[in-house]
């Protein structure tokens, strides 16, 4: 393993050869890279974290590259990181994000890079951030975070991405569907896809009518709901419009505050995990709550004493 | 259902490790190369898969942006003798020294020993087993901190 400053020096210089080495050293928590943080998070240049997600077969991957497009075409370097679902079994896993975004392939002002989630439930990898920080870094400006799959509960992305998009299709349920909780409430965009499909003004609409009667505690302005057909390059261009005008928004003191609360308790749970899982005590610990002598809540609190 | 045996405990042990499986040139179908994907899938292995009808650039170009420990290049169409020696060459000129890149596919034995030349480290003919091609993987590639 190469030295991972130079490795950062590379990347931040433009070396796509070394940009790729940084992200398999964050990926496997190499030795050296959590001293390497401050000054990786430091080298930041400030991009626009988008997080794409929603259902499997979708169209996610198709989507992103075709907005890949139009952020070429209007000058943009675009980084993509595309998480993919690892075995539990086996830990192995098959990326094929990649097949859609080939176009792409050749253009050195796109850098895609495919993630397995190692376990990680949410719909992302738990390097995920970092390796959008080095991402970051090189100079790529805005970068999309295609998730796994998500159904109902995968809102870990909009923790991480400043504006997360949510991907429906026509004819994926019904109206009570729409109403309930989850995804569909971090949507900051809402995209109909497959627009070319029957059903899909229907489903658009239903999601709007969600939307807008939605009061009560929640003070949010409705997400706009657009319709695209990633495949025929249909609303492609409103959508990277949504996307960059929601940059502005996802600025606001308080909306950044949201997101550092979320992150700064993530953070906080793997630092404390990762302590507590370091002592002495830890392999007695999981056996006695194994056997309930213990409940794990009580054994986790004595682990931080 | 079966249960998968797992050749590594999921929270122990080294880095899975990342292997690219392309098809170089203008094959019609890719169904040995999605078998192989899964199955290395099975072995454990991490795969990115991205295809039909890659030119030597696009398959050098995704290996590097994702840092790939092995590529794995499957040819059905008799292109062997230009596309493989290409991907190498391509590979070395990016500095891409310390990556193992294979064929698979319908090779005829006459050729195996120039591509070997070439710089394609092995040759899986038909009725290879995956176990195989993953025990070879797991030998040759490189490993790393």
């Amino acid at each position: 393993m190469a030295d991972l400053a130079e490795l950062l020096r590379g990347a931040v210089a433009g070396e796509r050869r070394s940009l790729a080495r940084l992200l398999t050293a964050i990926e496997n928590d190499a030795p050296g890279i959590r001293e390497l943080l401050p000054s990786l998070f430091a080298a930041g240049r400030g991009a626009h974290l988008v997080g794409i997600t929603g259902p499997p077969g979708s169209g996610k991957s198709t989507l992103v590259s075709a907005l890949a497009a139009e952020w070429r075409r209007r000058g943009r370097r675009v980084g993509i990181v595309a998480v993919d679902p690892s075995s539990p079994h086996t830990r192995g896993a098959i990326m094929g994000d990649r097949i859609r975004m080939m176009d792409h392939s050749a253009d050195p002002d796109v850098f895609v890079r495919s993630m397995a989630s190692r376990g990680q439930m949410g719909g992302l990898a738990a390097a995920t951030w970092v390796v959008a920080a080095a991402i970051d870094a090189a100079g790529y400006d805005p970068i999309v975070i295609e998730t796994v799959g998500a159904g109902q509960s995968e809102v870990e992305i909009a923790r991480l991405a400043e504006t997360t998009v949510v991907v429906e299709m026509p004819e994926a349920g019904d109206e009570v569907q729409a109403i309930k909780a989850g995804l569909l409430e971090v949507a900051d965009v809402l995209v109909v896809n497959k627009a070319d499909r029957p059903g899909a003004d229907r489903a658009a609409r239903q999601l709007r009518a969600m939307l807008s009667t939605a009061g009560g505690r929640v003070a949010r302005k409705p997400p706009p709901v657009l319709l695209t057909s990633a495949t025929g390059g249909e609303g492609i261009s409103a959508l990277a419009e949504a996307i960059d005008g929601h940059r502005s928004v996802a600025r606001l003191p308080d909306q950044a505050r949201a997101r550092a609360d979320g992150q700064l308790r993530r953070a906080l749970g793997e630092a404390a995990t990762r302590r507590a899982a370091s002592r002495a005590d830890w392999t007695a610990t999981v056996e006695a709550v194994a056997t309930h002598e213990i409940d794990p809540i009580t054994a986790a609190e004595r682990l931080l004493a | 259902m079966t249960e998968t045996p797992a050749p590594e405990t999921p929270t122990t042990g080294q880095p899975p490790i990342r292997v690219l499986i392309a098809k170089p040139g203008l094959d019609g179908h890719d169904r040995g190369a999605k078998v192989l994907a899964r199955g290395l899938r099975d072995e454990g292995f991490e795969v990115i898969y991205t295809g039909l009808r890659q030119s030597p650039e696009m398959i050098v170009d995704a290996s590097e942006q994702e840092d790939v420990d092995v590529i794995g290049l499957s040819i059905l169409s008799g292109a062997h003798m230009t596309l493989l020696p290409k991907v190498v060459e391509l590979a070395r000129q990016r500095g891409m020294d310390d990556v193992l890149i294979a064929a698979g596919g319908i090779i005829p034995d006459a050729d195996v020993g120039k591509l070997k030349a070439a710089g394609i480290a092995e040759v899986f003919g038909p009725g290879t087993s995956i176990g195989q091609i993953a025990r070879y993987f797991r030998e040759h590639a490189r490993r790393r901190a």
